[in-house]
Order: structure tokens, then sequence, then C-alpha cells
């Protein structure tokens, strides 16, 4: 039988695994593996940093549902790649990352561009490996595969040193998976679904709290039914956007510290939170102690780590989410629609009193919320938004109207400034028929601007909006109000950089505009433009401030909802 | 108040599942009093008994569980397990007092395994609070080295079961 090397095994093993793009940066320790993957069956794109190859990785998982694949070599590769797996971890986002790694008989020895990938890397994956035997390389692909898509998707690495590269085995194709300690449940409890049932028929006030677990699950089309089913409203955390349509009749949208009044009053309200493919996240919660003070909780989640963890629920389920609202829905049966006239009217007549709201004169500065409806209005229905992190993320998240799962993209958990740019090439690799809009602010896109020309170079189309207010927004606004206006740290210039022009440097189109009337011109030009990414800056507001808020650590009960409030 | 948890933990016998136990440990803010790790009747199985100071069970062992390579986690209830240490002491016994020291360990049922001029080492096995009261009470002697091997436990079998099981 012939053999083949350890790196042409690891390219059989990803094929294997009908891998479509892996985003990496090649180097010493993980050159054997580039050879063979000239010939791979998949497209590999060249990132500029492997941050930027990371999350392009999260990026394409995030828009398709498949892992994504980042490769580095070892040392400064491998740590560069901290960030988006630890970004990753927390947004449970389904990626394989592959570094290289010094010959075996080096490992210890601080050679170069040695690191501990594994020890480094272990609180910041949900698994890692460190290869030893070339033989192991095809089974620890497909359980890597397995384990960052299965239960609770997360990242995924594996370490491999260049000698294992290099060494020869026989290519078997990779047996059944076999890990004792590893199996997720899926099927939820029936019991749990009748207790849950029960709770729910005779709740007066019941909110569904949803979030990233609906969109990895698939389970959208349960949630919406489900919500019809028994008639009830729908809040959708910050991952969870677009789990059903914003414009759907039951949605309320988002909740907490950025979070519609309507949405984070009706939790606060509510005698009944089934909250599933949530994890009551500080951000969505404030204080957790003063949190929904009056509801009993049905919390539903594939991982049970997360249930009980901030608070303790009535009915507990563990299991996947669709098959979860599937059972709800199955066990509610023919039972009628609840008769909670009195909580939806007190429901809209919040949103009627709170709603978002800006001003855009006409010849006043320009407003980053103008900017956002213009652009949902003349983007693509089923355009992907993937935004950085800071004011612009959360005004995408308020201001988008997100009708499906799969369009919205951006670092939730981990909170990564600089995502937006090469999670949205990442995106667009996946999804090429697609348009891609990275919403950025100029703090996040300074951060990781030179994936550009990865985009550029590599013909993904991306286009980005830059909302710049020439400051680090958030930590301005934050200064703002509970610093004294002394505004440490967070300006950024005035004038620089020349964002068209660093644009055209990057291969991409370059636009600017700063005034209400430019806008239309401005995006109808970087949408029509499909043949290289685009550039859009817009010169907005630097005092504008994002709204409804509570400060961190608050009470949801106090809801700013605008300037006059504080 | 932090409770004491002893928590019997099997694990797949693979490198780095230690570092990755005690790592998760630390990082979910879980204080390790002790651990013990050993290998078990089957192969590619170790059991490892943690002592640890959590405020709460079942975080801890669910976040243990997160871990791919724990397969099982019991949680051992100090009055229905059988709880065992080693200890290693080493203390002060100039010729004329020895026979205070070996006497109080007689009662112990500490073996003398070193003697030399000055000293005497004594291995003592038992529960956590026998090794304790040994070593309270022969402190005063002086105490010049000690080593425990950390907490090792097994849950006892139910009586009615075993009586079952006899006749």
């Amino acid at each position: 039988m012939s053999t083949i090397t350890g790196a042409q095994a690891l390219i059989k093993a990803l094929e294997h695994q009908e891998v479509e793009v892996a985003f990496g940066i090649p180097g010493g320790a993980i050159l054997p593996a580039y050879d063979p993957m000239l010939d791979a069956r998949f497209r590999h794109v060249l990132a500029r940093h492997e941050q930027g190859a990371g999350h392009m990785a999260a990026g394409y998982a995030w828009a398709t549902g498949k892992v994504g694949v980042a490769v580095a070599t070892s040392g400064p590769g491998a740590t560069n790649l901290v960030t988006p797996l630890a970004d990753a971890l927390m947004d449970s986002v389904p990626m394989v990352a592959i570094t290289g790694q010094v010959p075996t008989q080096a490992v210890g020895n601080d050679a170069f561009q040695e690191a501990y990938t594994t020890g480094i890397t272990m609180p910041a994956t949900k698994h890692n490996y460190f290869i030893t035997d070339p033989e192991e390389i095809g089974p620890v692909v497909a359980e890597s595969f397995h384990l960052a898509i299965t239960g609770r998707p997360g990242p995924v690495l594996i370490d491999v040193p260049k000698d294992v590269l290099n060494a020869r085995l026989e290519w078997r194709d990779p047996g059944p998976i076999s890990m004792p300690g590893y199996r997720p449940t899926f099927e939820p409890h029936p019991r749990r679904i009748t207790e849950a049932i029960r709770l729910i028929e005779s709740s007066e006030r019941p909110v569904l709290y949803v979030g990233g677990g609906i969109i990895k699950a698939g389970a959208s089309e349960a949630l919406r039914s489900f919500a019809e089913m028994a008639n009830i409203p729908v809040i959708t955390t910050l991952m969870g956007r677009g789990a059903i349509p914003d414009s759907h009749p039951n949605a309320l949208g988002m909740p907490g510290m950025h979070g519609l009044y309507a949405a984070t009053t009706a939790m606060q309200k509510s005698d009944l939170l089934i909250a599933v493919g949530v994890r009551f996240d500080d951000r969505v919660t404030g204080d957790p102690d003063s949190f929904a003070p009056f509801a009993k909780v049905i919390h539903a989640d594939v991982d049970p780590a997360e249930i009980g963890k901030v608070r303790v629920p009535e009915v507990p389920i563990v299991g996947d989410a669709r098959r979860i609202l599937e059972g709800l829905g199955e066990g509610w049966g023919d039972r009628p629609a609840l008769d909670i006239d009195k909580w939806w009217r007190t429901i809209e007549e919040w949103q009627r009193k709170y709603p978002l709201r800006f001003d855009q004169t006409a010849d006043g500065p320009l407003k980053p919320q103008y900017v956002l409806t213009r652009l949902r209005e003349m983007a693509d229905d089923d355009a992907i938004v993937v935004s950085g992190v800071g004011q612009h993320q959360m005004w995408a998240s308020q201001y988008w109207g997100f009708e499906q799962p799969r369009r919205w993209i951006n670092s939730g958990g981990l909170g990564t400034m600089g995502f937006a740019v090469p999670a949205a090439i990442g995106a667009k690799a996946g999804k090429p028929g697609q348009q891609v809009i990275a919403v950025d602010g100029d703090g996040c896109f300074q951060m990781t601007c030179q994936e550009l020309i990865t985009a550029a170079v590599e013909k993904i189309p991306i286009k980005v909006a830059v909302f710049n207010n020439s400051a680090h927004g958030m930590v301005r606004q934050w200064q703002r109000l509970f610093y004294n206006e002394r505004f440490s740290s967070s300006d950024l210039g005035m004038d620089l950089p020349d964002y068209v022009k660093l644009a055209e440097a990057m291969g991409c189109v370059g636009m600017r505009a700063d005034r209400a009337e430019d806008v239309d011109e401005a995006v109808s030009r970087m949408l029509e433009i499909d043949d290289r990414p685009v550039v859009a800056e817009f010169e907005v507001d630097r005092d504008e401030m994002v709204f409804p808020m509570v400060p961190a650590g608050g009470s949801n009960d106090i809801v700013l909802t605008g300037p006059e409030d504080l | 108040m932090n409770e004491q948890l002893v928590l019997s933990v099997l694990v797949e016998d693979k490198p780095g599942v230690l570092a990755r136990v005690s790592l998760l440990l630390a990082r979910r803010g879980f204080n390790i009093t002790s651990l013990a790790v050993g290998p078990t009747a089957d192969q590619g199985l170790s059991r490892m008994t943690i002592v640890v100071n959590a405020p709460e069970l079942e975080q801890v062992k669910k976040q243990l569980h997160k871990l791919i390579n724990v397969v099982k986690i019991s949680e051992l209830d100090p009055d229905s397990s059988i709880e065992r240490e080693i200890m290693l002491i080493r203390v002060k016994a100039a010729a004329g007092r020895r026979s205070g020291v070996l006497e109080l360990a007689g009662i112990f049922n500490a073996t003398a395994v070193d003697v030399a001029a000055n000293s005497i080492t004594f291995l003592v096995t038992g529960a956590p609070a026998k090794l304790n009261d040994f070593l309270e009470l022969i402190r005063p002697f002086g105490v010049m080295d000690l080593v425990k091997s950390g907490r090792i436990a097994m849950r006892r079998e139910p009586k009615a079961r075993k009586l079952k099981a006899v006749g």
C-alpha cells in the first residue's frame, strides 16, 4: 500500500469534511501543509494577519452554518489566532484552527517560533489537540469537525508539529467517532416539555427570550410557529437578531443595555420568561438581582452549564433549540392561543411611547442612524450585515430590521473590535451571491482594515460602511456620561486617515459622504459596484449617543430613553 | 461560605487532562484543596479525586462535564463514602523523647518508616479527620516535615444491597 505524508493526510482529511475554503497564512512550521494545499479541492484565502484569518473563518461559519477553517504557523501565527478563538468560543461559532508546531524533538526547548499553543488556547477553545503520531491526523480532524458543529458549537484547535506533517503513513478513511466524554443531549426530555406547557398556559405576561441558539439550531421556523400558536411576544438578543423577522407582529426586538424599551421592559414585567438558546448575559439582564423580578423561568439550552448559571429556572430543558420549540408546538397541540390582550396592549403602549428615535436635520450633522436606515432601505433584502463592536454595532442591531436568520454577524460576547472587515470577507467567501456589508466604526476599522487588501487580491467584493466619528464612540459616550466629559484617549484625530485614499491604496473603491443629502448617492454607488471591495466613509455626528441605555450594572427597571433622561 | 466538595471524576487517560481540569477550576474561581490522580481498573481511564472549595456544586459539575475528556463525575457525600488519605510525617524524637512519640503513633496505627538519630518518620493512613487529629497531638513534639497524598474516596455500597449479596 502506498504511503502519503502527514501534510497530505491533513489536506485529505479536510477534503473529507467537505471544506470549501480555508483562511490562513503560511510560515515555517506549517509549510509542509501548504504544499499539498496547492492541489486541494478547497480554496485557500491568504489573509494579511492571522487574527484576520480567524475572524474570516468565523464570518464564514456565521453566514453558512458550516465549520470555518483557519490555518496558521507556530508561535506568533498561533498566538495571533487566540483572539478569534476566544471570540468564537464566547459566541459558539463552529471553527477548526490548524496550527503548525516546531518539530517534536524541539518542543519544549524554546525553539524559534515556538509557543505552547495547546496550553495558551486551552481556555479559548471547546477542545484542542496536539498531534504526535501522523496516524492520528485523520481521526483527530474528524473529531474536531464533529466537536465544532455539534452540541453547543465552538472552536477546536489542532496543533501539528512539522515532523509529523513530513512523516509518512498509510491513509485510512476515519471510522466512526467515539468520544466517551462527549454526548451532547439533542432530544429534550418530554416531561420537561409538559412542565413548560403547564407554566405557559397559566401565564399572563409571557415572553419568549431567544438568542443565538435559535440561529445555530435552525429553529427559526419552529420559533415563529410556536410564538404564533400560543400568541407570545418574542425578544431577540444581539446574538439572536433575525431569529424571527423584525416585521413579525410578535417581534419586540433586542432587549438589554441598548435594547428597545418595550423589549427590556416586557422582560422586567413578565411573569414567565421562556428562554431558549440564551445565557442571561449581563448585557441583557443588567443587575441580575433585579432582573425580571416577577418572572418564573423556563430555560432551554443545549449547554446544561448555562442553565442555572445566572438564574435558577423553574423548568430547565436541555436539548436542541429546534427540537425543544417543535416539542413545545406539539405539546401545545390544539390549545387555543393565550388570551393575553391586556399584556399585548401594555407592550404596544410601550412601543408607541418609547420608539427608537433620532433627529436628522437637513443641514445638521449626519446622524449614523439615518445612514443605517437609508442603507437598509436600499440594500438587498437578503443582504448580510457584519458589524464591529461599539456604537455602530448597537445602531446596526437596532435599525437594520432583520427578516431572516444568518443575515447578522457580529462579535457579541467577547466584543472584539476589528471583527467586521475580516468577518465580512469570510461571510462573502461563503455566500458569494449575497450582498455582504460591513458596518464598521472608525476605531474598529483601523484595527483590521489591512484585510481589505486580502479582499481585493482574492476578489471578495465586500462593502464597508465606515461610521467615522473620529473617536472610539462608545468609550466617548461613557466618558461623557460617567467621567465628566473627560475624553481620555478616545479621540482618534479629525483628519486622519484619509479613508478614500486608504481604500484606493488597498485596491478598493473609496467614497465619502458627510451630509444627509449625499447619503443616498454614496449608498447607491457603494451597492452598485460589485467587482471590487468598496469603502464608504460616512462622517457622522461624534456627539450622537446610543439610546435607550441601561448603565452597566444598573437595574433594567431604569431605562434611559434619550439624553433628556440623564 | 464556600463548601468543601469531594468529586470523583472519571477521565480519559490522555496527555494534558490534569491541566484541563485544574485550569477550568481556576478559570471559574473554584479553589482546589487537594487532587489525587491514578489509573483505574479500566485501561484508558483515570480517576481524579478532587476536593474543591466552590460556592455551588452544580456549576462545578456542569463546567467539568464540558471538558471533552471528562467521562463521569460523581459527588461523594462524606456520610456515604469511604475517604482515605496518606501522610508521611517526620517528628523530632531525640533519644529521651522517643517513647512518648511512639506511644502516640501506636494509638493511631502510624508505622515508623524511617528512624534517625533525632527523628522518626511515620506513615499514617486513614480518614482525613484521623490524620488531622494525629497531627494536632504530635505537633508539640516538633514536626520537621510533612507530606499528604491528597484524599481518595469511593462511594459505599448501599447497606441493603450488600446484605442481600451476602445472604
